[in-house]
């Protein structure tokens, strides 16, 4: 059996009169990339202060490579962090910025120069290491942070929203990259970020996080398309919820009752309850002839289009659910439904919709 | 925009002239006389001549109270700078108890005199049985400019080096090794500035050395007892050279604060 990365055993972590982390409990396997995600104030960020060793914890115990760190300083542990301002010393050359962490561990002149020259290189940077830091880009100094980091060999890396301050392409570019150094190097990441994609291209594990709690922990396709909670299902993208009360529950499936009528959905649910139902706006579908083939999508019912815009790869639109005989009061009225549609489907306002949903794409959420 | 001389800011620059004029005429009057060939320093002005500087530079009690002043500004500055930096560093980076406090009472001696701290230092030195000396002068500058170090490092330390400070600990360095390799470096034009004030302050300051002094003296002190004997075109020429000095350490200050700024 393997030793975890990092363990996490019921952290709770207090300001004065705030609780910024909630008895969290969390393993993360050694090679992984997760991704800690969360809104601002989740306490993404002040977990992974605890990861690094900057704030001790109220409670709990924290453990990396099977060793307890909970109370070690940051010099001692065997983490490293890149940070969000990336906090490069200005004062130095990109080579003693990057050897720095190897002088302090003691490592002969010689050796760190050869190491240096190689992380400089992994990170795309080779021969850059006589320039001053004030001379290199905001991409490039996100690079020198990130080389600063690996070049010690920790056991796990800590990102603190390093990507936040690049603009769109480079943060893509720069995501790219971290995939494929984490993969050659092979050590632990965990990455800190409230933007949902860049969780989504990056992780092998989200970890979110919502008011000091962990909400939901999966590899990403699954957090997306099976959210544990409501607050996940709505973090993660758009989507819609409908509420409802179960009327039947048998075989891990459960039968509700919603306003846009009776629907079956995958997960345990207590008959009885209220619950809440989460179905993605792609897959939401048109069904050209309500009643036909029920197996394959149970119908919403009729929808008039209120707002349709042009997203490039889709088309965004939003509909006001009508009722059975087409007016627009009763159950479903005032319902609103956001679809993603087809980019070339020339929908206008004003259009009806008859929609319908597969079984297998309602999430019964734990609310 | 041009700054030729018109009728509307004549007033302007008849001001700015009777300003200059008032700060600096005494001191051009100081240096020109310190080149008089005769014996007074008084018009008319004939000279120029370098006899009094060559006698300045062969009068041994001055050129010992020269090399004391020397010692004692460096030293004092030193010591009052890297003070100053560790108080700093400790209330700017760490939470302690009465931190308040703690700063007013460090920046407190801005406000008193020099004549009542001579005094203070006096008294406890006798109290303590401590013989007035060029320690007990480098003493007294110490408590005098570690206010003005303090002040000036606290000022300059920002969000900017804590990140840093962080990142090196991040990286395993040792509290010792962060100040010395991350915080101190961050910080030098402002350890700079203080210790070049420092100095200039120290080379000139006259009350407490007087007072606190015996047998071994500073320039000031010696050229006020020179003083007592009347006035003497050496005393001009000496507190040119006082005067040159500080102008010096000035300069270099200036090029602390201001060159940084141009650099970036």
């Amino acid at each position: 059996m393997t030793v975890p990365a990092v363990e996490i055993q019921r952290v709770t972590k207090r300001f004065d009169q705030t609780v910024a982390l909630d008895g969290v409990t969390l393993t993360i396997e050694a090679g992984s990339f997760v991704v800690l995600l969360g809104p601002s104030g989740s306490g993404k960020t002040t977990l992974l202060n605890i990861l690094g060793g900057f704030l001790e914890p109220s409670a709990g115990r924290v453990w990396i490579g099977g060793a307890d760190v909970t109370f070690v300083p940051p010099a001692k542990r065997p983490t490293t962090t890149v940070f969000q301002d990336y906090a490069l010393f200005p004062h130095m050359s990109i080579a003693g910025n990057v050897g720095f962490g190897l002088a302090m561990r003691g490592v002969p002149k010689d050796a760190r120069r050869a190491r240096v020259a190689a992380a400089l290189e992994m990170v795309g940077l080779p021969g850059l290491g006589g320039r001053r830091v004030h001379e290199l880009s905001g991409g490039q100094r996100q690079r020198v942070a990130l080389a600063r980091a690996l070049v010690v060999e920790p056991q796990v890396l800590l990102l603190d929203e390093p990507l936040g301050a690049l603009d769109l392409n480079l943060r893509r570019q720069m995501q790219d990259e971290l995939i494929r150094i984490q993969k050659r190097v092979g050590t632990t990441f965990l990455h800190v970020t409230h933007d949902q994609d860049e969780a989504m291209s990056i992780a092998d594990v989200i970890v979110v996080l919502n008011r000091g709690r962990i909400e939901d922990v999966g590899p990403p396709d699954r957090i997306y398309l099976r959210p544990a909670t409501r607050f996940t299902a709505t973090f993660m993208g758009e989507t819609n919820i409908l509420e409802g009360r179960v009327v039947e529950a048998r075989g891990g499936r459960g039968r509700v009752e919603t306003a846009l009528g009776t629907l079956e959905a995958d997960g345990e649910a207590t008959p009885g309850t209220t619950v809440h139902l989460s179905v993605r706006p792609e897959q939401i579908v048109q069904q050209a002839d309500p009643g036909a083939d029920p197996d394959a999508a149970q119908p919403l019912g009729a929808a008039e289009v209120t707002e349709a815009g042009f997203q490039g790869t889709h088309l965004r639109v939003r509909a006001r659910c009508l009722d059975a005989d087409g007016g627009a009061d009763g159950g479903a009225d005032g319902l609103e439904l956001r679809l993603r549609l087809a980019q070339d489907s020339a929908i206008q306002p004003g259009a009806r919709l008859n929609l319908a949903v597969k079984r297998e794409h309602l999430v019964l959420l734990k609310d | 925009m041009t700054f030729g001389i018109t009728l509307r800011n004549l007033p302007a620059i008849a001001y700015a002239a009777l300003l200059y004029g008032f700060i600096f005429l005494p001191v051009i009057v100081l240096v020109l006389f310190s080149f008089q060939a005769s014996r007074v320093p008084i018009p008319p002005f004939n000279g120029p001549s370098l006899k009094w500087y060559a006698a300045v530079f062969a009068d041994a009690r001055m050129m010992d109270a020269l090399l004391n002043s020397v010692i004692v500004a460096l030293v004092s500055s030193t010591a009052s700078v890297g003070l100053g930096f560790l108080a700093a560093t400790a209330l700017a980076r760490h939470r302690i108890p009465f931190a308040g406090p703690i700063r007013a009472l460090l920046t407190a001696p801005l406000t008193v005199s020099y004549l009542i701290i001579a005094m203070g230092l006096l008294i406890t030195f006798n109290a303590i049985g401590m013989p007035k000396s060029l320690l007990t002068i480098g003493i007294g500058h110490v408590v005098i400019n570690l206010p003005l170090c303090f002040a000036i490092v606290y000022s300059q330390m920002g969000a900017h080096q804590a990140h840093a400070e962080r990142a090196a600990r991040d990286l395993g360095a040792a509290e010792w090794q962060v100040l010395l390799l991350i915080t101190a470096p961050m910080l030098w034009p402002a350890l700079f500035a203080s210790f070049f004030l420092s100095v200039t302050f120290s080379w000139d300051e006259f009350i407490i050395a007087f007072m606190v002094s015996r047998f071994d003296v500073t320039l000031p002190v010696e050229i006020w007892s020179m003083l007592r004997s009347g006035l003497n075109p050496k005393t001009n020429a000496v507190g040119s050279l006082v005067f040159g000095v500080s102008i010096v350490a000035v300069l270099l200050l200036d090029f602390a604060i201001f060159g940084r700024s141009k650099r970036r």
